[in-house]
């Protein structure tokens, strides 16, 4: 997702009308690259030619300004730019706030498409809006011709991205053209991928590079549909998984382990390798306590230990059967030990913590941590140095 | 912000109905229900009254676990059946592609003679009963009219070395026509006696997969296999090592036949195996075709069931001291009762493996719908004969009446006796063995030894992973793992 950084204000010469979007470059580059960069810069130079630059940001105060001087209308002194890197894509608002939408070094980039979403999950970390996000979709076309070419993973999400329809389409096929060797993550809740026609146009574009990674919350479809508060939503979901896997297109089964959902997890994943035998990698996940779930603890709160019987069970049933099977967002403190090495570092760099005492853990480097979010209230009573 | 819906708001207003089920009384306490396509499910006494009274709480575990596999159906919603049937598509899988084990019996000849001998055969300097070349290149380019873009050829005999100039033809003209159009796969059933370095160069050049036969220790091996040139024990153990270091150890398996004498051993015999670094056994009873259905009941199904049972809780425990063999068979029904898959073994399929999945070129050009169809023959009964290599056409030979009837009365799903049993969709029909034994094509299972052993052995590993030990079940899985190769045909 993209982040807004509040450190990160610009102090706008000029009044901007919209969203200036552009790759960071620290160093002069010529003419016909320019139109895509952002040039950071220590203080302005009479030398240095400015012209040509999408926007240029001073890191340190400004001088008499010579007006003759030719300087993009994003102009603006950065109080702090060290959080940004080469090649990092952002958007300069007319606030003056940098949104990053793009970051070189991580694995971790998102096109954040729409706020919308036609589920109303209990344990949603991202709620949904009402807005029509008309702004997101040029931002997100520019950033996807902006992103580096070497770009290995890319993830789509939202809200729910199939509600652009036709426009996720474009975007698929924008990235196609742009991004040729990175795949992309479809987070996707699946309802309407229940319309084959529209799987059959997103398949004739979507290979090889397009996962669907789509949540499942349990094998009996009113659970599923309460918990995703859908009514049909189970069977939408299912019906849409089929035709995905009918189009040949790859899919991660994502289950976020909560108290509604836990007790049933072998269940659950036994039903996904008999009935969805072709799922290429499901992902089994603890919950993260912002958003909608954040008010709905009280019902979605289980310790991670208390749970680990089922989710030991569920890993090594999927491995068993030869399903990729891995286990996000959990400390390997609060897993059995045989399961552990399903553990992967998901929590996405930007908001991982972890407590004081693991510092003295053996395993602190290769652990997935706790969300930034959860680590003040609501984590394992079981957390301890292993 | 609408506040949460609750649960009840999501559930089912319809009243459930049935979905295709078996079921039979396991124990005093516990019901065993089994549907179409191989899931399978315990219930308490009371809970499966209560489910078939249609008085089940839909919040019960039981209810749920019914409903997640299957068993009723709850809502108007299609996707239920469409998930089934989609399962049932999977596990019917072996019959897409037709016919795909083409069984080439080379020669009657032998140079062991043993005293279970189900394939007729004739000492090795007897003349006529070996296949040429024309009658080989007649049954090869029937076997490639087969729609199947992968196919499977086995060698048989007799002992197939006994005539290896045929065989080596068969490989090379098959080769050459099926070149990039289908894909084949080559397998030789040879006592190995006759292996020497040409032959061996040969299996390595082609790919030849070879599965022997092997006893266990000297004194059993000896008793049963009883060779022309001394010890077959010493031959063939010596011969599997050579395979096994110049082909590969997953190149070549081997099984075992139970004689009377065997089944007084099963843990000598596992521990011969382990000895020789097989990390497979496959354990069979003696079946009453050929020679063997001369010597009167050599042990009854019950006394086999013991020998078995005796012999996987030895494997088990040989598993758990880190010592890796898996028993086949039990390997076989696994993947039936744990996966949604079809397996690829002939003999336990609904509607018969016989002629769909796999037939047999005798010496002489009769196509037979199996081994034991040939055997019939033999003894002047051509009702399983499908044709002849000379005289008849691919759509005669693969869809007269001879398949005809063999497919019309093999269907577990229907023959009197399984079509209610709860272990129909692990089992398979065998009509000739029927025919053979009860003179009747639909057979009677109350009298059927097939039919006891079969279930004898499921009953005995549903029991292992309903009651089992972890370990026990983990083991199971591991055996029908897709890391876990070599369930044999």
């Amino acid at each position: 997702m993209s982040s807004i950084l509040r450190h990160l204000r610009i102090n706008l010469f000029f009044p901007l009308t919209k969203n200036v979007i552009g790759r960071i470059v620290r160093a002069e580059i010529p003419a016909e690259a320019r139109p895509d960069s952002i040039l950071i810069a220590q203080f302005l130079d009479d030398d240095i030619d400015y012209s040509g630059y999408s926007g240029v940001l001073l890191e340190s105060g400004i001088g008499p300004i010579n007006h003759s001087m030719m300087v993009p209308s994003a102009f603006g002194i950065i109080e702090s730019s060290h959080a940004l890197t080469d090649g990092d894509v952002i958007a300069i608002q007319p606030s003056g706030m940098v949104r990053v939408l793009y970051r070189r070094e991580s694995s971790h980039n998102d096109l954040f498409v729409t706020g919308r979403c036609n589920s109303r999950c209990i344990m949603c970390s991202q709620p949904p809006t009402e807005s029509d996000d008309l702004d997101l979709l040029p931002d997100n076309l520019r950033t996807i011709e902006l992103a580096d070419k070497s770009t290995s993973t890319l993830g789509i999400t939202g809200g729910e991205p199939t509600l652009l329809k036709e426009d996720l389409l474009n975007l698929i096929a924008h990235c196609n053209r742009h991004l040729p060797h990175t795949q992309l993550h479809l987070l996707t809740n699946g309802r309407l991928m229940q319309n084959e026609a529209y799987v059959k146009k997103l398949a004739a574009i979507a290979l090889p590079n397009v996962t669907a990674a789509i949540p499942l919350y349990s094998d009996i479809d009113y659970e599923h549909d309460y918990i995703v508060q859908a009514r049909n939503g189970f069977e939408q979901t299912v019906h849409g998984i089929l035709n995905l896997a009918r189009y040949k297109i790859p899919i991660e089964l994502r289950i976020v382990i909560h108290k509604l959902n836990y007790l049933r997890l072998p269940q659950l994943v036994e039903f996904i390798y008999r009935n969805l035998t072709f799922t290429c990698h499901v992902a089994l996940m603890a919950l993260e306590p912002i958003g909608l779930a954040a008010g709905n603890m009280s019902i979605l709160w289980v310790d991670p230990f208390d749970y680990r019987a089922q989710l030991r069970e569920a890993t090594r049933f999927l491995a068993a059967r030869g399903l990729n099977v891995s286990i996000y967002n959990h400390q390997l403190c609060t897993v059995t030990e045989d399961v552990r090495s399903f553990c992967r570092q998901s929590i996405s760099d930007w908001k991982v913590a972890y407590l004081p005492y693991c510092e003295r853990c053996f395993y602190r480097s290769s652990c997935g941590g706790f969300f930034e979010s959860a680590i003040s209230r609501y984590h394992s009573t079981h957390i301890m140095p292993i | 912000m609408r506040g949460l819906l609750p649960v009840d708001a999501f559930r089912n207003a319809f009243p459930y109905r049935f979905l295709p089920f078996q079921f039979m009384r396991w124990s005093d306490k516990e019901y065993l229900l089994t549907n179409i396509v191989g899931e399978s499910c315990f219930l308490q006494a009371s809970d499966f009254t209560s489910f078939v009274q249609k008085t089940l709480s839909d919040s019960s575990c039981a209810y749920k676990e019914l409903k997640s596999k299957h068993f009723l159906l709850d809502s108007d919603s299609k996707l239920p059946i469409e998930l089934l049937a989609t399962k049932y598509r999977t596990k019917k899988a072996f019959m897409e592609g037709f016919t795909r084990l083409h069984l080439f019996i080379l020669t009657l000849r032998c140079d062991h003679s043993c005293h279970y001998c189900a394939a007729s055969s004739v000492p090795a300097n007897q003349s006529g009963y070996d296949m040429d070349r024309e009658t080989a290149k007649r049954a090869v380019d029937l076997m490639l009219c087969c729609p199947s873009n992968s196919l499977k050829v086995e060698f048989q005999g007799g002992e197939p070395f006994l005539n290896f100039d045929t065989m080596s033809f068969i490989c090379e003209y098959s080769e050459d026509r099926a070149a990039r159009e289908k894909q084949l796969e080559y397998v030789v059933c040879t006592n190995l006696a006759s292996l020497d370095k040409e032959k061996l160069d040969y299996l390595k050049q082609h790919s030849i997969f070879v599965s022997t036969s092997f006893d266990g220790p000297r004194f059993i091996h000896d008793e049963n296999r009883r060779y022309c040139g001394g010890s077959s024990y010493d031959i063939t153990v010596d011969k599997i090592k050579t395979v096994m270091t110049e082909l590969g150890r997953d190149r070549i398996s081997a099984l075992m036949t139970a004689s009377t004498l065997s089944i007084q051993h099963p843990q000598e015999i596992v521990d011969e195996y382990v000895k020789i670094g097989f990390e497979s056994i496959f354990l069979r009873s003696i079946r009453p075709y050929g020679r063997s259905q001369v010597r009167e009941s050599q042990y009854s199904v019950p006394e086999y069931l013991e020998f078995y049972h005796t012999a996987l809780a030895y494997i088990i425990e040989l598993n758990r001291h880190g010592i890796h063999i898996v028993e086949g068979f039990a390997q076989v029904l696994l993947g039936k009762i744990l996966t949604p898959f079809a397996t690829g073994f002939v003999d336990l399929q609904s509607p018969t493996g016989s002629g769909i999945s796999f037939v047999a070129y005798n010496y002489d050009g009769n196509v037979y719908a199996s081994d034991e169809a040939r055997m019939l023959a033999k003894i002047g009964d051509e009702t399983f004969r499908m044709g002849n290599v000379y005289s008849d056409s691919y759509s005669y030979i693969f869809g007269g009446s001879a398949i005809r009837a063999l497919v019309d009365n093999s269907c577990v799903e229907v023959l009197p006796g399984c079509s209610e049993c709860a272990f129909q969709v692990y089992c398979g029909a065998d009509p000739i063995h029927n025919y053979t034994t009860h003179d009747d094509i639909v057979g009677h299972r109350p009298t059927s030894d097939f039919c006891q052993q079969n279930k004898g052995i499921i009953r005995l590993l549903l029991e292992y992973l309903h009651s089992g030990d972890e370990f026990t079940r983990h083991l199971f899985l591991s055996w029908v793992s897709p890391y876990n190769t070599g369930v044999g045909s």
